[in-house]
């Protein structure tokens, strides 16, 4: 049903759009916090969660207990949870989508019998095989199991999960093979989840004896936190890409400070000199009791031979760190590297990105096309002198100086994308002139006389050649 | 305690190659730090910048001829803020193409920050080179100023060009100094009525190796190169028939059998 036609019906629906990263995401999160209840965790996506509480149920007084818990920790997050329990994580899902709240599975409990009245959806297949199982006429667990064969007679079961298996040879998947997810809820398959494991961020933080108020010791401390997270970040092999301090000080307030790198680094002094920078507004009121330095983002970084010739070590900074310290005083918008975008339109044909993420790969540019070395920010109109209205100008004055042309290239028309405007935009047609002290430059039409779409056109300029 | 070892002034260290009197393109150990005025109405100081840039590039690779082909070292260009209004920001595919690709342009919002881009490039051990775009005679950009700029270029071996737009050329320890402007371009091969390969007109009014002149230069893909005479240029526009050698005097048997 289309969201309108649902409005029809329903005024004041609430439409939200879905966010199905943010959703996983928030998943993760969850996953890893309910390893509150047992140390391992997996995701169900799009909606659930396995968590192993093989032996740890006792610590919550009984499993009954534990899925009480669960039910309630949820609610009090504002989440509505369905538990169940079982010994095999095929036979906790079904439980927990299909029967009946809080239902605990025992060890010692004939799980077929338990589970033989729910729907063969608990069986997590896709959605073809439940088509083809519905057609067969199997509609509960208990029919498949009776197919499969849990008969007193083996001659008979053998016949049964024979047939069974011929109909679903080809399908390897679990989920697209019944046989394999009924062996997989009753234990008789082992079942690999991927466990969720909680990777912390790098973060090292200092409490200070007594509250700093001057900028000394600010730096000593500073340092010190830069060496820890150094320490902390060569442990795991990694470099730092962002880095966040935050200064608690004495009434409460929290001064956050954070810096982007333009390349992963572990090198104190680098990541000292970047802060030196950022620290000289801090307000120390009446004093900072407490520093910690993160690394919100790193990425792997092995460790490097250090230059043993110590005069190549003082001569010079790397590329990364001169665009670190141009970053951190400028801003990041400041330090661009021009790239080519797939446009015609000359100010959308140019992009800027930071200099040192890689250059996407683009069609050359045609060298017919010459461009100038330097487009104007904005074209600026300039007001022109012609013999025929389309044609090309003989004199223009551009910032308060009147320039005869003496030589022009062109029209080159250049159309603006049809499925960015609209199909009554003004064509340009750009010529190529030089004036007769011989300084060049790109200047254009906005649309021609009698194309119907505005009046007389006017002329811009918008680019100096070299 | 050790006691400090004697440490030459920086300035001095630079290798003094003869004195070739008069100046002309592809000489190599040219100065690290020159100075080019411009009008701001016309890309003719940028333009002449990356001639010298490619020039120098390619005088320095002659010496060394082993990494000709791969130099991908970047190229930072900064511009202050009056300087992208008044000349407007470099435009990627109008750069030259050897350096289309690795151009970083620093976008600064005064000439304070500029003169810190500049100087924190100059740094860099690995750009090839810097290009600054100042406009005016700020105050931040004095004798000083510049003084720090050279002494910072001959320490650390990377080359400074720095445009300077609509400025009076007052104090500078540049070492080599231009003022720049549009001259009318070659003819083009094909069609004489449109715009050909741009040339200026560039004056070194003060040069410490050179004596000042004045030269009409322009950049032939990638070697600058001083035009040819007006009257010579116009018959020396390149026709393939040139490519075969007249007979003159001589029949093609005579030369044939000689």
């Amino acid at each position: 049903m289309l969201l309108a036609d649902a409005r029809a019906l329903c005024p004041d629906l609430a439409a939200v759009p879905a966010d199905p990263v943010g959703d996983l995401a928030a998943l993760e999160k969850l996953a890893l916090w309910a390893q509150r209840w047992g140390p391992w965790s997996a995701l169900d996506p799009p909606d659930g969660l396995l968590v192993d509480v093989t032996g740890a149920a006792h610590l919550f007084g009984g499993e009954a207990r534990l899925l009480a818990d669960v039910v309630a920790a949820f609610a009090q997050r504002g989440l509505m949870a369905r538990g169940a329990l079982a010994p095999t994580a095929g036979a906790a899902w079904a439980l927990a989508h299909y029967g009946r709240r809080a239902a605990i599975l025992a060890p010692d409990d004939n799980p077929l019998r338990a589970l033989g009245d729910l729907p063969v959806a608990a069986l997590r297949l896709d959605d073809d095989v439940l088509t083809v199982l519905r057609r067969l006429g199997i509609k509960q667990l208990g029919e498949l199991a009776g197919v499969s064969g849990a008969s007193d007679d083996p001659g008979q079961e053998a016949a049964a999960r024979d047939a069974l298996r011929r109909r679903f040879r080809n399908h390897r998947s679990p989920a697209a093979n019944p046989l394999l997810r009924l062996d997989q809820l009753l234990g008789r398959v082992p079942e690999p989840l991927l466990p969720v494991i909680a990777r912390p961020m790098p973060m090292v933080q200092r409490r200070l004896l007594e509250p700093l108020r001057h900028r000394a010791p600010l730096d000593q401390v500073m340092a010190d936190l830069a060496a820890d997270m150094v320490r902390a970040l060569e442990a795991r092999g990694e470099g730092a890409r962002r880095l966040e301090l935050a200064l608690w000080r004495v009434d409460g307030a929290v001064v956050q400070r954070r810096i982007e790198l333009a390349a992963a680094t572990r090198e104190a002094s680098h990541i000292i000199r970047l802060f030196a920078a950022r620290l000289d507004d801090v307000e120390a009121g009446f004093g900072i009791e407490m520093m910690q330095l993160r690394a919100s983002w790193s990425e792997p970084l092995g460790l490097s031979q250090t230059d043993l010739d110590a005069a190549a070590e003082d001569h010079g900074t790397a590329l990364a760190a001169c665009i670190d310290r141009l970053t951190v005083r400028l801003g990041a918008k400041a330090v661009t590297r021009p790239v080519p975008r797939a446009s015609h339109i000359p100010e959308r044909a140019a992009g800027w990105q930071p200099p040192l993420d890689p250059v996407p790969a683009l069609q050359e540019p045609f060298a017919f096309h010459t461009r100038p070395l330097k487009l104007l920010d904005r074209a600026e109109p300039i007001a022109v002198l012609y013999a025929s209205p389309d044609g090309v100008p003989q004199r223009f004055r551009w910032r308060g100086e009147v320039r005869e042309v003496t030589r022009v290239e062109g029209p080159e028309r250049i159309a603006p994308e049809w499925w960015r405007e609209k199909s009554t935009a003004r064509l340009r047609d750009y010529y190529r002139i030089e004036d007769a002290a011989g300084r060049r430059y790109w200047i254009y039409r906005q649309g021609i006389v009698g194309d119907g779409r505005g009046g007389i056109p006017d002329w811009f300029l918008q680019g100096l050649y070299a | 305690m050790p006691s400090p070892s004697f440490k030459p002034s920086p300035a001095r260290v630079l290798p003094r190659s003869p004195a070739e009197q008069r100046w002309r393109p592809g000489l190599t150990g040219q100065p690290f730090h020159s100075e080019i005025f411009a009008s701001a109405a016309e890309a003719s100081g940028a333009g002449l910048a990356l001639a010298l840039v490619r020039d120098a590039l390619q005088s320095a690779d002659q010496g060394a001829d082993a990494a000709a082909a791969g130099d991908t070292r970047q190229v930072l260009w900064v511009q202050d803020r009056k300087a992208m209004q008044l000349g407007g920001r470099p435009c990627v595919a109008g750069l030259p193409p050897d350096l289309r690709h690795r151009l970083i342009h620093v976008a600064a919002a005064t000439p304070e920050d500029a003169l810190f881009a500049l100087e924190e490039g100059l740094k860099c051990r690995d750009l090839a080179c810097v290009i600054g775009e100042i406009a005016g005679n700020p105050r931040a950009l004095s004798f000083t100023a510049s003084r720090r700029l050279s002494l910072t270029a001959e320490r650390h071996g990377v080359r400074l060009w720095l445009v300077r737009l609509d400025a009076a050329p007052d104090l500078s320890s540049a070492r080599m100094r231009w003022q720049v402007r549009a001259a009318p371009s070659l003819l083009p091969r094909w069609n004489p009525a449109a715009p050909g390969t741009a040339s200026w007109h560039a004056e070194l009014f003060r040069a410490r190796a050179h004596a000042p002149g004045e030269w009409m230069l322009y950049d032939d893909t990638g070697t600058l190169r001083i035009c040819p005479e007006p009257e010579i240029e116009r018959a020396a526009a390149p026709y393939p028939v040139h490519l075969a050698r007249p007979t003159v005097g001589r029949s093609l048997a005579a030369r044939a059998r000689a």
